[in-house]
């Protein structure tokens, strides 16, 4: 991955910076030691590796204002960081650049259960939100898979999804308001309590924006009441196409399941080796979630195994109870560790038009066979949101590489077919230079237009999301 | 008045334009600005609806009455119930599908479906520079790169003309039904309102309004039938609600203040309603999205706009004059200096020669 060459004006004045920041900041909340700063070196994609400057972890908005104000002055990168766990490397620093935790930023703020919205500071995780509401009946939903390890302010950064977006949306259909400092300091309150803004939507453009237009320190989030239950039905298919039609004519059937995830042979054999949940032996394999009232449940539940029968189920298992439940999600929840027991992997996050699925994976098969890898696919079905998991050994040289280069195939796959490299993982570092491949020119300047007028200087978590050469000119004024 | 046939021609216009332009579907929205008139009328048609995937991307000037016939042919719709404006503002013509993105147009179902914006998932748009820009796409979940998807999602036209938007569309439910009562005070059938949206029974809408001897609250619940039946029964058993006629057309399109001088609309946390109808003068309000949505109406539209950007000042949210005569007051709600300026920045970078739809966003 290519990386900018460090800025030694910036590199020789280190010891200026820690005076400085030390002198805002508690003694503890700047970590200057080379040993310490190691522990910011990368995030969840930890094939790269780059320790920073600093870091420091200001404890309040006044904190980071004062922070950045000191980088922005000296021409100091800063790398925003929630609690490390990006998968596409949105939080690893650079040589030159100042990491700002918000890992002591976690309260909360205020909660209103009659104008459902609680307000956190951004450090607070995500599961942790919905705790400080569910003894009340609520919950946040966005629910990513990292969701108790990782922070509000990296899923804002993000706009994190989770596997119940298709009922309940992502981040940004859930974000109300945030606090959010700029660069040179300034401290923004854009949303609220309120719904949509008054001028430009301003929150739906940070949303999204990967820590490169302001550092998020508070949010005020929607909170929803807790369904009565849900239940889960699985259904084994014997082709990846005919898996993909059930999909569709459930969602033409005016169902709205909580959840679909799709699972293809490969996958429910691993997990299968891995967590015994029972799964039948099978091409393709839908868990479909329902929620509501148990008349509710049946009734769709119902709905569901009427379409599925149609299309000659090689298994259709109807949750009883919630350990038959549990059972059920049991291989899916695993997945991930499972192919981490049998192998290396890596883990993609394009987004494919759901119709597309059967040719996809089709294509994707042939990948697998011409780059000489083994693909297994998990799905959020219900949204198009693919995760082909890589399999390759790390320690055979070359394998690595083969690997990335197949996953590039894959991403690019799903932006020929009309969906996206990513659908929430972010691009980070580790899709930025597949940009050109779903954006022209002309897109990706519309966009970095909007990075000079949020942060003209360009400080703020760099080396990221835009190819280098396409950002060179931006980077530079 | 230009009627560009295709996106290329709105390069054209764009880049030929010598001086400010009027952007606009069919102008029923009453966006107040000036100079040459540039309707997207012209780039209608769907380009491609897959109901399976719940996806539909389709041409800025279609009219936003054939895309609700295709949607409603599959039994889907588009969730956010956008408002039709021409009653309360007078205006003729045809919406367009364009018109309700630029304007971010949501109706009752806003509060529990979510926005215009929530549902926009990809657009095309040709900014003031003449470029050629897309964002987004036409799959529900992609982070790939800033979000402009939002940014035009209520832009007005000032950041670019919109020529395609995709958007994501919903099930058309089985069964609506409606359940109501008389409240006391504002305060009363606020918190009745929020009882029933924060009740795990998927309430679509709750609005109030005033009627002889208090406030009259509406909740809505849609769904398959016997999902509704026994939805309908719990929120009637808890807070004493009855079964009313369908409510929500005349709701959505305000047309309770189509008689009004002036009109201006308020978005505020619910809990703020009652502080803010204490200091207006409205002659006809109407409470929508459990409270956070107020419309007011009365003869002098700067008094009541006045009052209404002053409450929102100091509670959180903001209000806009949407018809009449506002004076010296500006028609939205003052940013704070730091937005203002990002606001300037962008529209600068969009639209350097600011000809487009100049004073449409105050």
């Amino acid at each position: 991955m290519h990386m900018p060459a460090p800025d030694a004006r910036v590199m020789d004045r280190k010891a200026e910076l820690a005076r400085r920041l030390r002198a805002v900041l508690p003694e503890a909340a700047v970590i200057d030691d080379i040993a310490e700063t190691r522990a910011y070196e990368c995030d969840g994609l930890s094939a790269y590796k780059c320790p920073p400057l600093l870091a420091v972890l200001p404890g309040s908005t006044q904190e980071v204002s004062a922070v950045l104000a000191i980088c922005h002055e000296m021409g100091v990168p800063v790398v925003p960081r929630g609690s490390g766990t990006s998968l596409a490397g949105g939080a690893m620093p650079t040589a030159d650049s100042v990491v700002l935790g918000v890992s002591r930023l976690t309260q909360v703020l205020e909660v209103d259960l009659a104008d459902r919205l609680i307000r956190v500071q951004a450090g607070r995780t995500n599961l942790s939100v919905t705790a400080a509401v569910e003894g009340d009946g609520f919950f946040y939903a966005p629910d990513p898979s990292s969701q108790l390890a990782c922070a509000i302010a990296g899923n804002v950064a993000m706009n994190s999804g989770g596997a119940h977006c298709l009922k309940y949306g992502v981040t940004t259909n859930n974000l109300l308001g945030v606090t959010v400092v700029l660069m040179d300091g300034t401290v923004v309150e854009l949303g609220g309590g309120h719904l949509d803004a008054a001028g430009l939507d301003l929150l739906g453009v940070v949303c999204g924006s990967e820590g490169q237009l302001g550092v998020v320190t508070e949010a005020t989030l929607r909170i929803l009441a807790k369904p009565e239950g849900a239940r889960p039905v699985l259904i084994g298919f014997d082709s990846n196409a005919v898996a993909g039609a059930c999909v569709s004519d459930i969602i033409k059937a005016g169902v709205l399941p909580v959840a679909i995830e799709f699972m293809d042979r490969p996958c429910i054999t691993a997990c299968e080796a891995f967590a015994k949940a029972g799964y039948p032996d099978c091409e393709a394999l839908l868990i479909i979630e329902v929620e509501g009232a148990e008349a509710e449940i049946d009734h769709q539940l119902a709905l569901i195994g009427e379409i599925a029968r149609r299309h000659d189920p090689v298994e259709l298992r109807e949750a009883r109870d919630a350990d038959q439940a549990a059972r059920i999600w049991l291989g899916r929840k695993s997945a991930f560790g499972a192919m981490g027991q049998i192998n290396d992997y890596m883990c993609l996050d394009g987004t494919i038009p759901v119709s597309a699925l059967p040719h996809v994976l089709d294509r994707i098969g042939e990948l697998s066979a011409r780059f000489g890898l083994e693909v297994a696919n998990v799905f959020h079905a219900g949204d198009g949101n693919m995760h082909p998991l890589i399999l390759f050994d790390a320690n055979t040289p070359g394998q690595l590489e083969t690997c990335e280069a197949m996953g590039d195939e894959i991403l690019k796959l799903c932006v020929e077919v009309g969906g996206c490299l990513t659908g929430e993982h972010g691009v980070g570092m580790e899709k930025r230079d597949l940009m050109g491949v779903q954006f022209s020119p002309v897109d990706l300047e519309a966009q970095m237009d909007v990075k000079d007028i949020f942060d003209p200087r360009w400080l703020l978590n760099p080396a990221k999301v835009f190819p280098l050469e396409a950002a060179a000119s931006h980077r530079a004024a | 008045m230009m009627t560009p046939q295709t996106e290329d021609q709105v390069v054209e216009a764009i880049s030929d334009a010598s001086g400010p332009l009027r952007v606009r579907g069919c102008g029923t929205r009453g966006v107040v600005s000036a100079g040459a008139d540039l309707s997207t009328r012209a780039l209608s048609g769907i380009t491609l609806y897959e109901p399976g995937a719940l996806t539909l991307v389709v041409r800025a000037g279609t009219p936003l009455a054939e895309v609700e016939t295709a949607l409603a042919d599959e039994g889907q719709r588009l969730a956010f119930e956008p408002t039709d404006h021409r009653r309360l503002l007078g205006t003729s013509g045809t919406p367009t599908i364009g018109g309700v993105v630029a304007a971010n147009v949501s109706g009752p179902r806003r509060i529990s479906a979510g926005a215009c914006r929530d549902h926009l998932l990809g657009v095309r748009f040709v900014d003031g520079a003449g470029r050629v820009v897309k964002n987004g796409g036409r799959v529900m979940k992609n982070v790939t790169g800033y979000d402009l998807v939002k940014l035009m999602a209520g832009s007005f036209g000032t950041l670019g003309v919109l020529t395609e938007v995709s958007l994501k569309v919903l099930p058309k439910p089985e069964r609506v039904a409606t359940l109501s009562t008389q409240r006391g005070t504002v305060e009363d059938a606020v918190e009745a309102l929020s009882q029933g949206l924060g009740s795990p029974f998927d309430v679509t809408g709750a609005a109030a309004w005033p009627e002889a001897g208090g406030w009259r609250m509406a909740l809505r619940v849609e769904g398959f039938a016997d999902s509704v039946a026994y939805r309908a029964g719990r929120l009637s058993d808890g807070l004493g609600l009855a079964p009313i006629d369908d409510p929500w057309a005349d709701l959505r399109d305000v047309v309770a203040l189509a008689d009004c001088a002036a009109v201006v609309r308020v978005s505020v946390r619910p809990g703020h309603a009652a502080q803010v109808l204490a200091a207006v003068d409205a002659e006809v309000v109407q409470l929508d999205w459990g409270g956070g949505l107020i419309w007011l109406g009365g003869p002098d539209g700067a008094a009541l706009l006045r009052a209404a950007q002053a409450a929102c000042a100091r509670l959180g949210g903001h209000a806009s004059g949407v018809k009449g005569d506002f004076g010296e007051v500006p028609r939205r709600q003052p940013e704070a200096p730091p937005i203002a300026a990002i606001t300037q920045g962008l529209r600068a970078k969009f639209d350097p020669r600011g000809i487009l739809n100049p004073g449409a966003m105050g």
